[in-house]
């Protein structure tokens, strides 16, 4: 029974996705995933007994709610569960805390500067004026802007028309808004240093580029497009830990008739005379499909699933060229009890919100300058949550989960690998940064994975660790990612799709690019598409 | 040296007034009013606002916004900042004003009190320092947000003139229109405007917040013989609609809170275009204003008298061919004029005198919905407007 109409590469939250919708039109799917989990960087593993971590992904918010809905995720398992405001802490011993009612945070933001706290509004007004030109486009297949197919004209036609929709000074601000530095688009709100890197920060994560580097605005935006429930940029955890979205959405394959298999990792995807025809797995045994999807980044799909000789010498010189430059790591804690943060006092409620330590762009500046040296950032920006304080499911009572986001983190280290003591040492750096604001941290570990850029790789797949299988910049946005003619989810071989971060649009646990990849597979197939439309914002 | 942290602990902080709002409040009705929480109502919205247009009502209005500006510049800046000329708000005088973006389009309206020679305080429904801030840029002025320093209520009403004069405030009777003088009283200063947002004779009383609740204790005191009430956010709406005022956020949505970028109103749009001075120095909006008027208005906003006696509460507006022309923002049954009115926004050039408009009107009885369209009338001006709100002196009762 190794026969199927459609195979995907990659157990991740895409490939998934993909699966899911294929299914769903009757197709018979299976996903093949090497590791003897599922989920790819949407996972939930227990690596101390009696904790449940996030591994990689640790919050939720981009996950489209058109496909949330459409899969009935719900009846599968899946809770999103909104968690409250963040906190930037700074070195004078103050806190600027962003809470989530928006008369305090107000007034949070004045004790810094009154004119920022007013320019907020301004500023959530404008960034939520790109927050809907975007979301208009997520679940679409971008145009390809050369083509003069209908399709494509009448996908042109609508990017036009949204375009058009901000009026003249719109158009003007969303030109400069996607070429703009996130230092640079803070400085045109926000006069307090503290209150602009409480902002910055979305800017670069999982970005390697710097707060002054142009092209860091739009990141910020990839993180505010999402909702809890409609409430605009909002971010929540998934009960359970991020492993409860795969599971949810490998449910939702199984109910439609699809097979998930673990522990099934592919060699290389079958060719013949310009199509595909299956896969071979490692172990040998091949696969037979006339479509198949690759869920992995477009390095490793086109440098690893092909031979080179397959493929035009442009499309492995595009590959290779990809910008997937790792730029994170992630320490994922068990702590024994709840750690103090001093500046916030016991029983804040920040304490169940996001915590940040750089309070100025300085700080951000040189985490930056670091990495471009080839190390890990001495003074690093993290993005640090317990889910513990919302979540009662991942620890046992009283116990803690601690999520730590660290950015810089390069691939590899002035040029070579990691080693255990460079380990340690990123490990001690993280944990001196966090006890710099909480004296009792340490005290507290019981168990502490290290995760960099190397293990990010070789466990997950992440080429160099990037968490966006591809980084987020405009030359990698819409139509040009992953690279120009490859944006509309297909291959170079008939039959063959990408359906991964790596393509439009992008990364952060959205969904989007599976479900987008399902729809061409069966326009192509000439089937009825089963894949929900983009819900409109008015 | 920041303020402190622990103010997160008072998410919905107390007006001034709050001890004695509270005491009065029996029915135990609360909103929020941004930063701060007031009263629905106190005891019951129909006496309530028939205490306003009977006798008179206080309402606490301290979570108005409230800037200081000050300087040598203050005036040219002002002048370039709204629509009408400030030079003719002399000293003791308070403006009406209207203020725009680049594009004409209306950022939000207030009162601007000129308080001694180049201060002046301006009181609005949004927040404004990003805009003054930005807007002052090559001016030499001094802007800061003076809401939490001061302490007000409205005193509005029939009796409102002669509370204040059994209050000791000798000569109040000769305070005109958008006229204010200081007293002192009980040793401590208070201002007093001849404003409000009833349309009725009425003042606004200002102190500092330590003076608050002795400024209520002694009012209600002075106020006994005379009907004075509290009156609570309800009935003031009541007697704004009544009034034909415009409310920031209900009426229209400020333009620099505008995601849409189409769903703002220039000061045409919004029957303010006697705000307009085109023949003073340059202002904000200026060039768009020009243009808008060449080129004509896309909205007009209308008084309507609608025909029956439903609210016509969010409802759509329709011309005599059944197309939706617009939508009522605000509406009521109006105790004082005996009719069904409304505040709507339509599209040109619907609107005029003669135009024959309907409003579809959504209303339940005993959880059965009914709809019905009711013929609307274009009025001009207030749906009331008593002749004491002009008389100086006004009035006795």
């Amino acid at each position: 029974m190794n026969r199927f109409d459609a195979i995907v590469v990659g157990g991740g939250h895409n490939g998934l996705t993909s699966a899911a919708f294929l299914a769903r039109a009757g197709l018979r799917v299976v996903v093949l995933e090497r590791n003897p989990y599922i989920g790819g960087a949407t996972v939930s593993r227990e690596l101390h007994p009696g904790w449940v971590y996030s591994n990689c992904s640790y919050v939720c918010s981009l996950l489209r709610p058109e496909i949330y809905r459409s899969l009935e995720l719900g009846r599968h398992g899946l809770q999103i569960v909104p968690y409250g405001g963040g906190v930037t802490f700074t070195r004078d011993g103050d806190v600027l805390g962003g809470y989530v009612d928006k008369e305090v945070r107000r007034r949070e933001i004045a004790r810094y500067s009154a004119r920022d706290a007013d320019a907020y509004l301004r500023y959530g007004r404008d960034v939520m004026r790109q927050c809907r030109l975007v979301r208009s486009l997520l679940m679409r297949t971008p145009p390809d802007p050369t083509s003069w197919r209908p399709r494509d004209l009448r996908e042109m036609l609508h990017v036009g028309r949204e375009f058009a929709r901000l009026g003249e000074a719109g158009i003007y601000d969303t030109i400069r808004f996607y070429t703009m530095s996130i230092a640079d688009y803070l400085g045109e709100y926000f006069e307090s240093d503290v209150v602009k890197a409480n902002f910055a920060g979305s800017g670069i994560i999982g970005t390697a580029l710097g707060v002054q580097s142009p092209g860091t605005a739009y990141v910020l935006l990839h993180h505010y497009m999402g909702d809890v429930d409609g409430q605009a940029g909002a971010w929540g955890f998934a009960r359970g830990g991020m492993g409860a979205v795969s599971r949810a959405l490998a449910a939702a394959v199984q109910a439609h008739g699809g097979e998930v298999r673990s522990d099934a990792p592919v060699a290389r995807i079958r060719t013949r005379a310009g199509r595909v025809v299956g896969v071979a797995l490692e172990n040998g045994d091949e696969l037979d499909a006339p479509v198949v999807l690759s869920a992995l980044d477009p390095k490793r799909t086109f440098l690893g699933l092909f031979d080179a000789g397959d493929l035009d010498p442009r499309l492995v010189k595009r590959a290779r060229d990809f910008k997937i430059r790792g730029s994170s790591g992630k320490l994922n804690i068990a702590l024994d009890g709840l750690p103090s943060f001093p500046a916030l006092g016991p029983k804040h409620p920040l304490l169940a919100g996001d915590m940040h330590f750089l309070d100025s762009l300085e700080r951000f500046e040189r985490a930056y300058d670091d990495w471009k040296r080839g190390t890990w950032s001495q003074d690093p920006y993290l993005d640090l949550l317990m889910p513990t304080m919302t979540d009662p499911t991942m620890a046992p009572p009283g116990k803690h989960f601690m999520s730590v986001f660290v950015q810089y983190v390069p691939h590899r280290l002035a040029g070579r690998e990691w080693t255990d003591a460079d380990r340690d040492a990123f490990r001690r750096t993280v944990f001196a940064q966090i006890s710099r604001y909480s004296p009792d941290f340490e005290k507290l570990v019981v168990h502490a994975e290290v995760r960099t850029p190397q293990e990010l790789e070789a466990e997950v797949g992440l080429t160099e660790g990037n968490i966006f299988h591809g980084e987020l910049t405009f030359d990698q946005l819409l139509f040009n990612r992953p690279f120009p003619g490859f944006a509309q989810y297909r291959g170079p071989f008939r039959g063959m799709y990408l359906c991964g971060s790596g393509t439009h649009p992008g990364g952060g646990v959205m969904a989007a690019p599976g479900a987008n990849a399902a729809r061409e597979v069966l326009r192509d197939l000439r089937r009825g598409s089963t894949v929900p439309e983009g819900w409109s914002d008015d | 040296m920041r303020p402190p942290r622990e103010h997160y602990r008072e998410v919905v902080r107390r007006t001034p007034f709050h001890s004695r709002t509270t005491r009065a409040n029996e029915l135990n009705l609360w909103h929020r009013w941004r930063d701060y929480t007031v009263a629905d109502a106190y005891f019951d919205v129909t006496l309530e606002y028939t205490a306003l247009r009977n006798a008179c009502a206080v309402f606490d209005i301290s979570p108005m916004t409230k800037h200081r500006i000050e300087g040598p510049d203050a005036l040219s800046f002002l002048n370039r900042l709204v629509t009408r000329d400030v030079a003719r708000i002399g000293p003791g005088r308070v403006g009406y004003c209207v203020w725009c973006d680049d594009g004409g389009q209306v950022i939000d309206d207030g009162t601007l009190f000129h308080l001694q020679p180049g201060s002046y305080r301006l009181c609005s429904q949004e927040r404004q320092l990003d805009w003054l801030t930005r807007s002052a840029l090559g001016f030499n002025v001094s802007i800061r947000e003076e809401t939490e320093e001061v302490a007000a209520l409205a005193l509005q009403g029939p009796t409102s003139c002669t509370v204040l004069r059994a209050l000791g405030l000798d000569g109040i009777e000769t305070l005109a229109p958008f006229a204010m003088r200081t007293y002192a009283l009980a040793g401590a200063e208070l201002l007093v405007s001849r404003t409000g947002y009833t349309g009725d004779l009425g003042y606004e009383l200002w102190t500092a917040p330590a003076q608050a609740e002795a400024l209520w204790d002694r009012l209600f005191q002075a106020g006994e013989a005379y009907g004075i009430r509290p009156m609570g956010t309800h009935a003031l709406e009541m007697a704004r609609i009544e009034a034909g005022y415009i409310q920031a956020g209900v009426d229209f949505l400020p333009a620099d809170r505008a995601v849409r970028v189409d769903r703002t109103r220039s000061p045409f749009e919004l029957d303010l275009g006697w705000l307009v001075d085109f023949s003073k120095p340059n202002f904000t909006g200026r060039r768009a204003l020009l243009d808008e008027q060449r080129r004509g208005s896309r909205y007009r906003l209308v008084r309507l008298d609608v025909e029956g006696n439903k609210p016509a509460k969010d409802a759509y507006v329709y011309d005599d061919r059944r197309n939706v022309i617009g939508a009522v923002t605000s509406a009521l049954w109006s105790p004082m004029a005996k009719s069904s009115i409304a505040l709507a926004s339509v599209r040109m050039p619907w609107g005029r005198p003669t135009d024959e408009l309907w409003a579809e009107i959504y209303y339940q009885k005993e959880l059965k919905w009914n709809r019905l369209n009711a013929r609307c009338r274009v009025v001009k001006g207030a749906f009331y407007e008593p002749a004491r709100r002009r008389l100086t002196p006004p009035p006795a009762w």
